[in-house]
């Protein structure tokens, strides 16, 4: 009864006294909004990033061939390092931590006809495994198998976006088409989550490709996932390749030209270190426009207590402890936080969630959003602050003589 | 009702000490209606101020309705003040923003009691004083000796065992300060002992004893 009667009495004072209310509630509620808006847009940020590796496996290594830019055991430099079958077959039974393992050989821009249709594709020549590798999703079929690469079957699996292109609504699986004058015959349809330009592209066995278009067992890239493996394991890992394939090739490990070697765990770790950097700025942005929010707080609550100097006075004659006082104003100060800062919450999230709904076309920027726990802490932080900003007023509050108070002006 | 015996009271003033109450004695008995008068500085309110528990003093008793008032804590005090005092001003001293029943009920918020019973007891008291009509205006909607009468009401809401006025009718004019003396005398009818400190002789001739204060000592007493 009591405790609802305090309640009745902050209600009161509250509705009455609208204007310095909503003043007072104003700058917390900013403080929160903004908080919400940045840690939602570094969260933003941070989505994109992580939908832009989903292009491919986070934990691979991916290796190229260059040119030697050291002399090695008496070659000059400029020696053209052009990695073989080989290489991928002792890799794959030499090298612990290799999970997934593919080569790449690459045709750009190959003319493909459907009937009376055609469009110039990429062409990827690969393994099996390569679907890890890229993350390629099959919509309907298959992947490239083993018996593919085996038989240097003509198969071909097609992009979504090519299908729409050569075929509309038709269903091309067990269709050929045709490039460079061969019919190759449509097995799988894929799509991939990252970038758009990742469904314009053909994949056929490795094996085939060689056969038709090189004759030789050379490939172009070769790539393979570490598994579980930590950034320092994927370090080692990476380490290792370059020296089997400076030994393999005849070349100076320290060279960096000659094989270019890029470690995409390494690449995801420094992006999401540097996007947690992020996150730690906006949070420390966030809790100082809060504290400047409390600040405000604290500073419109001593002129409140102040100009209700001579009503606490009046409380204070007729019987009103000191702690009465001290709760008294503490309460409001908390209850104007806390609803102020809820408001501010609120509209924040409803804000993200809005622009959320407007951007269609991800970039690095997708899902801005705030977790629940983050909510969650933003809404203990501003009781705790409407405590701090009331506090000193309402000691002050508390410490105001009657006698001093009720002076007649 | 209040006792008080050599009391002692300095104010210090710029590092030397202003001795305002010297050696006081001072008897009111219960029911009694009393008026305290005395020129500016005669430390008038000075004594109202210890009266009323809002001030401590220095050395000698001050003993209200047998409890020895000195050196208490704020939270002691508030306490006695609620449960013994009940308080007049010459400005009134109101809420602004609370209306007239919610200003009468304020003190018996301080001493916890619920809200319908605190709305009922408001709401006799306010009809004591003649202001039932008015109880849900806000203050500066009543005229001074409205106001007043609805201070004199919140005195009397906790049941007080004395009520000080300072200078109940110092903002009214001579019509309403004889309506707000006629609400004081009839509280008084009713057993409650009152201390008015004034300047108006009309006012403390209106009380059953008139007490003079000049430089600190209490001058002489009238019957």
């Amino acid at each position: 009864m009591i405790i609802l009667d305090r309640w009745q009495e902050i209600y009161d004072t509250v509705s009455k006294n609208k204007l310095r209310t909503a003043l007072t509630g104003f700058s917390v509620a900013w403080g929160i909004f903004m908080l919400i808006i940045l840690l939602g847009a570094g969260q933003g940020l941070k989505n994109g990033f992580e939908n832009d590796f989903k292009d491919d496996a986070i934990n691979s290594i991916w290796l190229w061939g260059g040119e030697t830019s050291l002399p090695y055991k008496g070659n000059k430099p400029g020696k053209r390092i052009i990695m073989k079958n080989s290489d991928l077959e002792y890799i794959q039974n030499n090298l612990n931590g290799v999970e997934y393992i593919t080569a790449r050989f690459n045709r750009w821009g190959e003319t493909i006809t459907y009937k009376d249709k055609s469009g110039a594709f990429r062409m990827r020549a690969v393994h099996p495994d390569h679907r890890h590798l890229e993350n390629t999703l099959v919509q309907s079929g298959r992947y490239i198998n083993d018996i593919d690469l085996k038989e240097c079957r003509k198969v071909i699996i097609i992009g979504r976006k090519i299908k729409d292109v050569l075929f509309g609504d038709e269903d091309p699986i067990g269709k050929y088409i045709s490039t460079l004058g061969i019919n190759f015959k449509i097995v799988g349809i894929f799509k991939d989550e990252g970038h758009e330009r990742e469904e314009e592209i053909v994949y056929i066995p490795i094996t085939t490709a060689q056969k038709i278009f090189a004759g030789t067992d050379v490939i172009h890239q070769l790539m393979f996932t570490t598994g579980e493996a930590s950034v320092e394991e994927s370090f080692k890992i990476a380490e290792q390749v370059t020296s089997i394939m400076a030994l393999r090739h005849g070349f100076d490990p320290a060279d960096k030209k000659a094989l270019y070697v890029e470690n995409n765990t390494e690449e995801y770790e420094n992006i999401m270190s540097v996007l947690d950097a992020i996150t730690l700025f906006v949070w420390i942005i966030g809790i100082m426009t809060i504290i400047a929010g409390i600040v405000g707080i604290g500073n419109i609550m001593m002129i409140t207590v102040k100009d209700r100097t001579r009503e606490i006075g009046i409380r204070k004659a007729v019987g009103a402890s000191p702690y009465s006082v001290v709760l008294l104003i503490m309460q409001e100060a908390i209850v104007i936080t806390a609803f102020a800062g809820y408001l501010g919450l609120f509209s924040g999230v409803f804000l993200l969630e809005w622009v959320s709904g407007l951007i269609t076309d991800p970039g690095i920027f997708m899902r801005p959003e705030v977790d629940i726990n983050v909510a969650i802490m933003a809404t203990l932080m501003l009781i705790f602050s409407g405590a701090v900003a009331g506090f000193v007023p309402a000691m002050r509050a508390a410490q105001i003589r009657p006698i001093d108070a009720l002076k007649d002006e | 009702m209040i006792e008080i015996k050599g009391l002692n009271k300095y104010y210090h003033v710029g590092g030397r000490p202003l001795h305002v109450l010297k050696n006081l004695d001072l008897q009111v008995n219960s029911g009694e209606m009393v008026s305290v008068m005395g020129s500016s500085g005669s430390g008038k309110s000075t004594l109202l101020n210890i009266l009323g528990i809002l001030d401590d003093y220095d050395s000698g008793t001050y003993k209200l309705n047998d409890h020895l008032i000195k050196g208490l804590t704020e939270k002691q005090a508030a306490k006695y003040r609620n449960r013994f005092l009940g308080f007049v001003f010459q400005s009134f001293n109101l809420i602004a923003f609370k209306n007239a029943a919610e200003n009468v009920a304020l003190p018996l918020y301080y001493q916890g009691v619920p809200r319908k019973e605190r709305i009922k007891k408001s709401e006799e008291m306010l009809e004591k004083v003649g202001l039932y009509e008015w109880r849900t205006h806000l203050p500066n909607e009543l005229s001074g000796g409205q106001k007043q009468r609805v201070a004199i009401a919140r005195a009397l809401v906790s049941d007080p065992k004395l009520i000080l006025a300072d200078e109940p009718t110092g903002a009214l004019d001579s019509v309403t300060s004889g309506e707000v003396m006629k609400v004081l005398k009839e509280v008084n009818k009713q057993g409650m002992t009152i201390v008015i400190v004034t300047h108006e002789k009309e006012i403390a001739e209106n009380t059953d004893r008139i007490i003079y204060l000049k430089d600190g000592e209490t001058a002489n007493e009238t019957l």
